[in-house]
């Protein structure tokens, strides 16, 4: 079967395996190697894509819910959609999430997963308070902090290769409502956007989106968007909202032709965009849903680049010369008159002891970009800036670092590997990308 | 108090996804079949996620002691019952060992009249309540493919008929739901036409459709109704020659 991550690049031919059995997927480990673990797609690049995919859709149900405590355990295939149908009503929210909700728990886990609360929040394997790991010899471990810690901090954040994460446990967080108090604002350049995210460190949710299309030489525009999970007091001015969880997402039924999407078009939605936002500031009472996952109200929004798919590229940089690194790229970007469609920038916090976990305290860039001739030799242009500042690049949206790029920007490789060599031992669980990246 | 539906078979895909849509509407649940492991993650799934009662029972659908002992802890009376235990079988294997070939047949038939008569039972004499058999297409009529299946199918479609009659006085809704391809435990490794093939939730929903709608039959996809009169409809002097 063809298939292929969220970018539609690569496209691979696989053989695809899912079942609600444990015992079945037992024997599917046993029988087969060049095995990758997979949840539901959304990873851009190759990071879970192989020759034998074990999806864990089927796995899908949920085990416990202490709705006083905020704790939920799940198995692996639960998507983050279902998980907040249920905690939401109750006075709970994911203590992390990514821009989309259509992600398992499992993947999420396997990517450890950031958001627009990571400066204050960290990301979501620190709020993970135990998982049973299926190993490539068939056996379960149960491992948290405490026991089998080795295991439980190379999984978080391990793409999958340490073994099939069958169940988890999630620590929650407390909301009085399900809508979020967002301020929008207005910047004229990337020194205000960054004073502006520096002044507003104390909000739980920041992140902001940047028109790139003329580079750094002149004035990048951006919006600054900050949220607040909404108390009771602050919903009283807003009493016709609704407690319900949004309906059906609308479909995408067919592919952009490919033409669609080129620079022009691409700048004509950024300037759109930013005019939309009339005024400096603007405050709003939200539901979540759109707060959090405004490309989901658009299903398959990823076919919008046409079927020759597109590229994530996101990196993060020290704060020290943040700012310097940004611009070069930006201006690499120009030069090479490329353009991103959507570009997100957000300031990440300190990092945590998951062995390859990706945020560390800097500054992110996310930059998609649709799939053409010239964007590999620019991708490897990027490289060098981003490694000439120190920075890293998240494994999850990568599909075209080369190994030695990769080595250089995770030294924390070689401690992964020596783990894994004690729980997969015949190297059983490996992705597309972890062959290209040598590891 | 929730009404309350019995789902015989449930660790079946399609028994837990009747279950589901069911709990979704604030049925409480009870799941009776032979893994108590997968058993209990089920009813565990069903009350986190739709916020009702779920709870389980063993019973091995082969084993005869084994319902009596059910029905005898089993106090109350249901608001419905759904039998969705269903076995393929082997039906090369069946035609040569008798012992497949009653396996076959006592779990998709025989066996099902020693629970579903004693709920018909009590629901004629409360004058409420509803049955909901699956059986299958494959019962409309025999092929060489699967006939010893299809038979057993085809008996305990003619009971649910024969069920019908009798209790359609008595405020008694039975259905008989007649998938044709479904993507499940039963059915994996199979290739399948994409088309004419349904998923167990595509079959929950359309019995809970025909459920609220007192239809009688519900054939799903809805397509197999006319791919099986156009089979049905075939001279048996033709039929016989065929091999589909």
């Amino acid at each position: 079967m063809l298939t292929s991550g969220w970018g539609n690049y690569p496209k691979v031919d696989a053989e695809l395996f899912s079942s609600s059995k444990i015992q079945d997927i037992i024997s599917y480990i046993g029988n087969n190697n060049n095995l990758i673990p997979q949840g539901f797609a959304r990873s851009y690049g190759d990071s879970a894509l192989n020759g034998h995919i074990l999806s864990t859709r089927k796995l899908d149900h949920f085990i416990e819910f202490d709705s006083e405590k905020g704790i939920i355990t799940a198995q692996a295939g639960v998507l983050f959609s279902e998980i907040l149908q249920i905690v939401v009503p109750k006075g709970w929210f994911l203590p992390v999430t990514p821009g989309t909700k259509y992600v398992t728990l499992g993947g999420a886990i396997s990517s450890d997963v950031h958001g627009k609360n990571h400066h204050k929040h960290g990301t979501l394997g620190q709020y993970v308070e135990s998982m049973d790991i299926l190993l490539a010899n068939g056996e379960i471990k149960h491992c948290s902090k405490s026991e089998n810690s080795e295991l439980f901090n190379s999984a978080i954040a391990g793409m999958g290769l340490m073994g099939v994460i069958l169940s988890a446990t999630l620590k929650l967080h407390k909301i009085e409502t399900a809508y979020i108090k967002q301020k929008v604002i207005k910047t004229r350049s990337l020194e205000e956007l960054y004073e502006l995210f520096e002044i507003n460190r104390n909000y739980t949710y920041s992140v902001s989106w940047i028109d790139i299309t003329g580079g750094a030489r002149r004035s990048v525009n951006g919006l600054l968007m900050l949220g607040e999970h909404a108390l009771r007091e602050d919903l009283q001015v807003n009493k016709e909202k609704k407690d319900v969880i949004a309906g059906n997402p609308l479909d995408v039924p067919f592919y952009f032709p490919n033409i669609v999407l080129n620079h022009s078009t691409i700048k004509i939605f950024n300037t759109l965009y930013y005019a939309k936002e009339l005024k400096k500031e603007k405050n709003a009472i939200t539901y979540f849903d759109s707060y959090f996952y405004p490309l989901d109200i658009v299903n398959n929004w990823n076919k919008v680049y046409g079927h020759r798919g597109f590229l994530q590229y996101q990196f993060v940089v020290p704060l020290e010369h943040g700012l310097q690194a940004i611009k070069q790229i930006l201006n690499k970007i120009a030069d090479y008159g490329q353009a991103s469609f959507l570009t997100v920038l957000k300031t990440f916090g300190k990092r945590n002891d998951f062995v390859l976990s990706f945020p560390d305290e800097g500054y992110t860039l996310a930059m998609d970009f649709p799939l053409t001739r010239g964007l590999f030799p620019m991708f490897d242009e990027l490289d060098k800036i981003v490694l000439d500042y120190g920075g890293r690049f998240y494994l999850t949206k990568d599909a075209h670092l080369s190994p030695e790029t990769f080595r250089k920007s995770n030294p924390e490789i070689e401690k992964f590997l020596e783990i894994k060599a004690k729980y997969d031992p015949n190297n059983k669980f490996q992705s597309l990308q972890s062959k290209r990246l040598g590891f | 108090m929730n009404k309350n539906v019995l789902i015989i078979g449930g660790t079946s895909d399609i028994g837990f996804a009747i279950a589901s849509e069911f709990a979704h509407i604030g049925f409480d649940i009870t799941l009776l079949g032979r893994e108590r492991d997968a058993l209990k993650v089920n009813a565990n799934d069903l009350s986190i996620r739709h916020n009702i009662n779920a709870n389980y029972y063993f019973l091995d659908i082969l084993d005869l002691s084994s319902i009596d002992e059910f029905l005898n802890n089993y106090k109350q009376v249901p608001d419905g019952v759904i039998y969705s235990i269903g076995y393929l079988g082997d039906q090369a294997k069946a035609q040569n060992e008798f012992d497949e070939a009653k396996k076959i047949v006592d779990i998709n038939f025989t066996n099902s009249m020693k629970i579903l008569n004693h709920f018909a039972n009590q629901f004629e004499q409360k004058q409420s309540g509803f049955i909901i058999g699956i059986s299958s297409v494959a019962g409309d009529r025999g092929r060489q493919s699967n006939y010893i299946y299809g038979s057993a199918k085809a008996a305990f479609s003619t009971y649910l008929s024969g069920l019908r009659n009798r209790l359609s006085g008595k405020n008694v809704q039975v259905i008989t739901v007649k998938p044709g391809f479904v993507r499940t435990k039963m059915t994996a490794g199979l290739p399948l036409p994409e088309k004419l093939t349904s998923t167990p939730k595509m079959v929950a929903k359309d019995v809970i459709k025909g459920w609220k709608k007192h239809k009688d039959i519900i054939y799903t996809k809805s397509i197999w109704r006319w791919i099986m009169l156009a089979i049905k409809i075939v001279p048996e002097k033709i039929f016989k020659k065929t091999n589909i």
